[in-house]
């Protein structure tokens, strides 16, 4: 399970890095969407990798924390999955404006000369 | 119950962020004066809280956390629950926020607020994210605190619109949000290895950590500096900040002068705390990479102040030149570099974000080219369709200053002394602070070569940056006919009560200093805070017992 997580978490992330240094303002945000998944599943798997196992203990009592998942990194992706969404969802609208503004969907503005 | 003063911790992010929460609610154009009444009421309200936090923190011996300040959120107990802490340091860069807000709200009374409806509400929640930034003793809360503070400068960067500011608001948005994965990563690499996010108790376990784990935690606050290092504009991240900083309104670049001080907070705080004195096999890790990076900031900054003809960008370049000294200092502490220099580093960066600021407001009156901004308001009105031109004409009302050129000049003077370091102004005391910090310091764990070249650096710098605004000076008011043009006292107050405190700064030196002294030397001792933090009483405790 380890080697597959990790295995997905790179290939996100080598190619969210790749596209976010591509010319066109849409190839920026997939590669920034890209990016931010590469980071919520690694937030995930910092708090190891269990299976079957809630996050949520009973109340009262003893209760054994190896057979409970670590809740923290599972609240912290949520968040993190939530304020990216919304920047994510900004940085378009700003895109858009420059792509009204310019009239191209290059992240400069122009087209670079051949 | 708890007594009220305990609770003015958190008054610094409850108060704008209500403001600029009731300002959403009178959006329409007509109910302008209920949103100013509410913006300036929060920054004054800010003002004086942060003086009072500051007398608080200041009554502290520097040895000892007694009179620190600590909020549990909720009441959870320490290293679980989200705690607030009040410190020296927070206090002080709590005070200097409020100080910008003031005057680069009352600057913007002179037009630019009108160029878009959220202005004073986004203005708010960016002054939020800042003061929690500056508060927030947990890792976590210190990237969301980030995120509100980016959102809110996303917005306020766009504000007046126009081609340039939206072309560079797009690369700074695509470069933080990048930096702000990069946070996250960091934040969850830490807990992975020592599964706590607060603060003073990480600074508690880094000691104790196994050789296995060690690299995976530098890895990690590596990882995490990396975002603060581009919010502070540490060359080679730096290259979006002298664009977006000129392309910003002027109003909003006075405040962003401070927005590269809360990533040179959070390093200092973060370095200090997890790799300063008493971190058993960690001390002093990447002191190199700051201080490398810091001279090269200087460097780069510097050359940028001599080759740019623009005041915008060139003002931009100075406050990576600030920004870029205040990192190289602290990475001198960290390689073991003493108390004074770490305070004459605070003063500098107190001084010089002043001065930064106050030359921000300076550029429009500088470089207007009609001389008067009812009529740039009113052809950006006809540009954007904004239909009340007749209602602009108060804009502009108010007193038109005398001698115009002679205020200009003056004022312009002033940031002049104060970036470049030359006395008589605050700019001075600070740099020779740093410098006889560094001469009588010794026990450094880097070549000695570094320091000189540091010193080198930061006397070049200064130089550069007197040759650079000089030759600007000479251009505007010398051999231009700027003698006819009109200026606002909205829009030379502002300036000019920014210069005055740092006069103010340089008159009251001593105490400033010795102020600045204090918090290095409780920086220099992580287990007051982490103590401090560990022991921060709850609410309920008190309660259970006399039950």
């Amino acid at each position: 399970m380890e080697i597959v997580l990790s295995a997905a978490i790179g290939v996100l992330a080598a190619s969210g890095a790749w596209l976010l240094m591509r010319p066109r303002s849409f190839q920026v945000i997939v590669g920034l969407c890209l990016l931010s998944y590469a980071v919520n599943l690694f937030i995930f798997a910092m708090g190891r990798l269990t299976v079957g196992a809630p996050a949520i203990m009973p109340k009262r009592g003893f209760v054994n924390p190896d057979a409970y998942a670590d809740p923290i990194p599972q609240a912290l992706v949520l968040t993190a999955i939530v304020i990216s969404f919304a920047t994510t969802a900004l940085f378009l609208v700003v895109m858009i404006a420059a792509r009204g503004f310019t009239g191209s969907d290059h992240v400069d503005g122009q087209e670079r000369a051949p | 119950m708890t007594p009220a003063p305990e609770h003015l911790v958190i008054a610094p992010i409850l108060i704008p962020f209500f403001a600029g929460a009731l300002m959403l609610l009178y959006g329409d154009d007509r109910q302008r004066k209920a949103r100013l009444i509410l913006s300036f009421g929060s920054a004054i309200a800010l003002l004086l809280v942060a003086l009072g936090l500051l007398g608080r923190a200041s009554q502290s011996p520097a040895a000892e956390g007694g009179a620190m300040g600590f909020y549990l959120l909720g009441d959870w107990a320490s290293p679980f629950g989200i705690v607030l802490v009040l410190d020296r340091l927070s206090a002080m860069m709590l005070l200097l926020l409020a100080v910008l807000a003031l005057p680069a709200l009352t600057y913007s009374l002179a037009g630019w607020q009108r160029q878009g409806t959220h202005f004073h509400a986004l203005f708010q929640f960016l002054l939020m994210g800042l003061n929690g930034a500056f508060l927030t003793g947990d890792l976590f809360n210190l990237f969301v605190f980030f995120e509100v503070l980016l959102a809110a400068s996303y917005g306020l960067l766009l504000h007046g619109s126009g081609a340039f500011r939206v072309g560079a608001g797009l690369h700074y948005i695509a470069v933080n949000l990048t930096a702000s994965l990069m946070f996250l990563i960091g934040v969850s690499l830490i807990y992975g290895v020592t599964g706590t996010l607060n603060m003073a108790h990480l600074a508690g376990l880094i000691p104790t950590l196994s050789e296995a784990d060690r690299p995976l935690l530098h890895a990690g606050a590596a990882i995490l500096a990396l975002a603060f290092l581009v919010k502070a504009g540490m060359w080679p991240l730096s290259f979006w900040l002298p664009t977006a900083y000129s392309a910003g309104a002027p109003p909003v670049a006075a405040i962003f002068a401070v927005m590269t001080k809360v990533g040179v907070y959070a390093v200092l705080r973060l370095s200090m705390l997890m790799f300063g004195p008493g971190a058993g096999p960690s001390l002093g890790v990447g002191a190199e990479v700051l201080i490398a990076g810091g001279m090269l900031t200087m460097l780069f900054g510097l050359l940028g102040v001599l080759g740019t003809q623009a005041l915008g960008r060139m003002a931009g370049h100075l406050v990576l030149v600030s920004s870029g000294t205040v990192l190289a200092v602290i990475g001198f502490t960290l390689a073991g570099g003493g108390n004074a220099m770490l305070a004459g580093g605070l003063y500098y960066l107190v001084a010089s974000t002043l001065a930064s600021s106050a030359l921000f407001l300076l550029i429009e009156p500088l470089s207007r080219e009609d001389g008067d901004i009812a009529a740039m308001l009113a052809l950006t009105a006809d540009a954007y369709g904004i239909a009340d031109p007749l209602e602009d004409e108060d804009a502009a009302t108010g007193l038109a200053i005398p001698g115009s050129l002679a205020t200009l000049a003056v004022g312009f003077g002033g940031c002049l002394l104060v970036l470049a370091g030359m006395p008589p102004l605050a700019g001075f005391v600070g740099k020779l602070a740093i410098l006889s910090g560094l001469l009588s310091g010794g026990g450094l764990s880097v070549p000695q070569d570094w320091a000189w070249t540091f010193l080198a650096l930061l006397l070049l710098s200064g130089l550069a940056t007197l040759i650079g605004l000089v030759r600007v000076g000479v251009q505007v008011f010398w051999t231009s006919d700027l003698a006819a043009q009109k200026i606002w006292a909205l829009e030379v107050g502002p300036p000019a009560a920014l210069l005055l405190l740092a006069a103010a700064m340089t008159v009251r030196s001593e105490d400033v200093l010795g102020y600045m002294d204090a918090t290095s030397r409780a920086l220099h001792s992580p287990p007051v805070y982490t103590t401090g933090v560990s022991l921060a009483p709850r609410v309920t405790d008190g309660a259970e017992a006399t039950e």
